[in-house]
């Protein structure tokens, strides 16, 4: 059932007790063309776009969990797409530009609000850096303001600019932003379910078939299932699925956690981060704000950050915005990230056949799942990485040819 | 929040600490002869175990000396510390 002002009406009548399932549970086939594992938002979207735009039929989508229940439900919804290098640039900005109709083509509403987003400058160093970007951003047609001092000011009026690491100015990209996590994965479920995808959750992949190097199919918690092709989309435990196929990544997962606090009226009308102090925050359409900052230096499976970091993420929030010091924190969490060495993601052909995989997305993976699965669902597709997937190939780390996003653009988030 | 026992200086609080990955990781002995795929291995590839996993931690806080860890990287549990150069303890 499309979902309209019409049929809103409509259902009223019934007191919206009909309304029909946004997805079901359909029974894990024998045997698919392709099979997708992860129902995270890169994962759903993955399957959706090989159904609508490659002409896939028979897809199967695997969720050990409940769809959307990992990364995708335990970010900060930060969207951007202000990175450094060209490569970088252009797969963001993919992200960027379909976020922009998402909302209409899936028939859900994804809340994605472009509210701009400022990155702090508190030194002469991240105001050359930050001037760096923008001039690089212009080339690839991406939208960068450089703001003063006094225009942060006037734009966030409650934050403290002369404090310990005073804000000397800031980048602003008005096209960045935020979007509710949850409908993302919920409306890629929908669209993808009604065009025939097999979304089966609480299936657990214990195993990869692997013959004379091409991948034959899966090993799950319900039973082995064929494929022609598989795609992996695990997030936190690439290294793991990589490990059942027979290969390493050059992954480390660690936790990255993130609090939101007490709701109140509306008092920041965009997103804030900063590289320096490291915090990032905005404010949810409900009214709390939405807090995080830098990951764990150590590996873990947990989901639980540790305790101090909740400090480092605290102390830089309310030296910039002192009038959040008297706010209660209700909801603390952790994610588990993949994080690559560069800090860009990894998307292509492994070593095995017709096995793909798409990870390292690291701290700041949602703001790209509309791209990320756009690009991946083309490289499973037709086999070879999609024009914009190629430089993130695993090959990069043995060729040298790294997009370091490292130092600049990609701070946690 | 781990309490970590370090080798040297006994226990602590994690915040002394600060960790450096995957422990046992020799240094190739002719950099120079290794194929590219050789030393992406070394430099970039790690195992990122879930489950017992070896680690390289200092104690930036305390008496500034490396060691390694045996960790559970499910639970976070903390099974063994012990100086470099030593065997690693078997899981």
């Amino acid at each position: 059932m499309k979902y309209s002002a019409i049929n809103l009406v409509r259902n009223a009548f019934s007191y919206h007790e009909n309304w029909q399932k946004a997805w079901s549970s359909p029974e894990l086939k024998k045997e698919y063309d392709v099979i997708i594992v992860g129902g995270g938002g890169h994962g759903l979207g993955t399957a959706y776009y090989l159904a609508k735009e490659f002409g896939v039929k028979n897809i199967a989508l695997l969720e050990k969990g409940w769809i959307g229940g990992g990364n995708t439900g335990r970010n900060t919804t930060i969207i951007r797409s202000n990175y450094l290098w060209d490569e970088s640039a252009a797969l963001y900005n993919h992200a960027v530009n379909l976020w922009e109709g998402l909302s209409s083509e899936l028939n859900f509403n994804v809340m994605f609000s472009q509210r701009g987003l400022y990155h702090l400058a508190h030194s002469v160093h991240d105001m050359q850096e930050i001037t760096r970007r923008a001039y690089s951003n212009y080339l690839n047609g991406i939208d960068a303001e450089i703001l003063n001092q006094d225009q942060v000011k006037k734009n966030i009026p409650h934050m403290n600019v002369n404090g310990r690491y005073p804000v000397l100015g800031a980048i602003l990209q008005r096209r960045a932003g935020t979007a509710r996590h949850d409908a993302v994965a919920w409306g890629y479920a929908r669209a993808a379910e009604n065009l025939g995808v097999d979304i089966i959750q609480n299936c657990e992949v214990t195993g990869i078939d692997v013959s004379n190097g091409t991948v034959t199919g899966v090993q799950t918690t319900k039973g082995s299932v064929n494929a022609k092709k598989v795609g992996l989309v695990p997030a936190g435990h690439s290294s793991v699925l990589a490990n059942m196929a027979g290969f390493r990544l050059p992954i480390s997962s660690v936790p990255l956690q993130a609090l939101v606090s007490e709701p109140i009226k509306p008092i920041l009308d965009c997103v804030i981060m900063s590289n320096t102090v490291h915090v990032y925050v905005s404010q949810s359409d409900k009214g709390e704000l939405v807090v995080g900052a830098g990951s764990d230096s150590y590996n873990s499976y947990s989901q639980r950050g540790s305790f101090d970091m909740i400090e480092h993420i605290m102390g830089p929030l309310t030296e910039l915005f002192p009038i959040f010091s008297r706010l209660k924190m209700l909801r603390q969490w952790g994610g588990i990230v993949d994080v690559t060495p560069d800090r860009s993601p990894i998307i292509g052909k492994t070593p095995i056949e017709n096995l793909f995989i798409n990870c390292g997305w690291g701290t700041g993976g949602f703001k790209a799942t509309p791209g990320s699965a756009h690009v991946f669902a083309e490289t499973v597709a037709k086999g070879e990485p999609n024009k914009i997937a190629a430089p993130f190939s695993i090959e990069r780390h043995f060729s040298g040819a790294l997009v370091d996003e490292a130092a600049a653009a990609a701070v946690a988030h | 929040m781990f309490v970590i026992k370090c080798p040297y200086c006994g226990e602590r609080d994690q915040t002394e600490f600060s960790c450096h990955g995957e422990a046992h990781i020799a240094r190739p002995e002719n950099p120079e002869t290794l194929t590219d795929e050789e030393w992406g291995e070394y430099l970039f590839i790690r195992s990122n175990k879930k489950g017992i996993h070896y680690e390289r931690w200092t104690h930036d806080h305390g008496c500034r000396r490396w060691f390694n860890v045996m960790r559970d990287t499910v639970s976070d549990e903390i099974l063994a510390t012990y100086k470099m150069g030593e065997e690693k303890p078997k899981s």
